[in-house]
């Protein structure tokens, strides 16, 4: 993965596949404890014990078409690699928490890379039926958006439409912007 | 400094968009519209799944071609991503693999527009991808 915005894509992806209705993605980034932390929370399926245990197992995965497993591997090891930590909490019925702490300043810490595309490309899926709650904050502010928020101004009106997704998209930026997040 | 974006200038700009749409809902007749699902899991986003996306998504909406881009998971070609999955109204679903923005451009202006196929076709004899 080339950035951070990655693999809160490539962990969302988990969650949808273990049929969350709602998925709460959160970045708070701590300047006077050098930490940035990314944490996904889902009310999907959930994992026990013993799949939890092995999730982050490189070689363990739950799908059919391949062997392997990565996603939480090299999350988990980037954060380590960033002198951070990396904790991941489930429970069967309930949903599942991926938390990842990164050193803010470590110069090993990936960068954010493209947020905006990432919390885009999720909300304005067509066919998506997940909600999300998407929330960043700085030192500056918080910026806080909720697709159920959304939904309900836009009426029939489909994310997906192409007028919608500039607007989100430029209205994501800006948010972004005001509360300067780290690159 | 340009006043931020927020819920009530979402509000305006659909009672705006509202007006013009057209009757005929997406996703309510899938079938109908040109279907491409590119697959998005850690080895796709890794080689690049969410640029060939953005650039589906943003490309047909400039030609004015109505089509339905979705996420998928990992079909097991690995080796391949970024892979699609195209299905054009009434046809056989075909897997390409390989596919950044030149290839994406090809098969639009080939595939989508024209009906001929684009080297880098992966023969598949799945009935459907779900996961």
């Amino acid at each position: 993965m080339k950035d951070l915005s990655l693999h809160i894509l490539d962990i969302v992806q988990n969650s949808i596949r273990a049929r969350a209705k709602l998925i709460q993605i959160e970045i708070i980034e701590l300047p006077e404890l050098d930490q940035l932390i990314i944490s996904i929370t889902d009310d999907g399926t959930g994992m026990s014990k013993e799949e939890v245990d092995r999730a982050i197992d490189p070689f363990y995965t739950s799908r059919t078409t391949r062997k392997v497993g990565l996603g939480l591997s090299l999350f988990k090891q980037n954060a380590e690699l960033s002198g951070g930590s990396f904790k991941l909490e489930s429970e069967v019925g309930k949903g599942t928490k991926v938390t990842a702490v990164f050193g803010l300043e470590h110069l090993d810490r990936p960068i954010m890379g493209d947020l905006t595309g990432t919390i885009l490309l999720l909300i304005t899926d067509p066919q998506n039926q997940t909600d999300y709650v998407f929330k960043h904050q700085t030192p500056n502010g918080t910026f806080e958006l909720s697709t159920r928020q959304i939904r309900q101004t836009l009426e029939n009106v489909p994310v997906s439409h192409p007028e919608v997704r500039l607007f989100l998209k430029e209205m994501i930026q800006e948010n972004l912007e005001q509360i300067q997040i780290s690159e | 400094m340009n006043k931020i974006k927020s819920l009530a200038d979402l509000k305006k700009l659909q009672t705006e968009v509202q007006s013009k749409i057209k009757l005929r809902e997406k996703g309510d007749i899938p079938e109908s519209l040109v279907q491409i699902k590119v697959s998005m899991a850690t080895c796709g986003i890794a080689s690049g799944a969410k640029e060939t996306m953005n650039f589906f998504i943003d490309e047909l909406d400039h030609q004015g071609i109505d089509a339905l881009v979705t996420q998928t998971g990992c079909m097991g070609y690995c080796y391949a991503e970024p892979t699609i999955e195209l299905t054009l109204p009434g046809k056989e679903p075909i897997v390409y693999g390989f596919v950044n923005k030149t290839k994406a451009q090809e098969i639009i202006e080939k595939h989508i527009k024209l009906n001929e196929l684009v080297d880098g076709i992966i023969p598949v004899n799945y009935s459907s991808i779900d996961n």
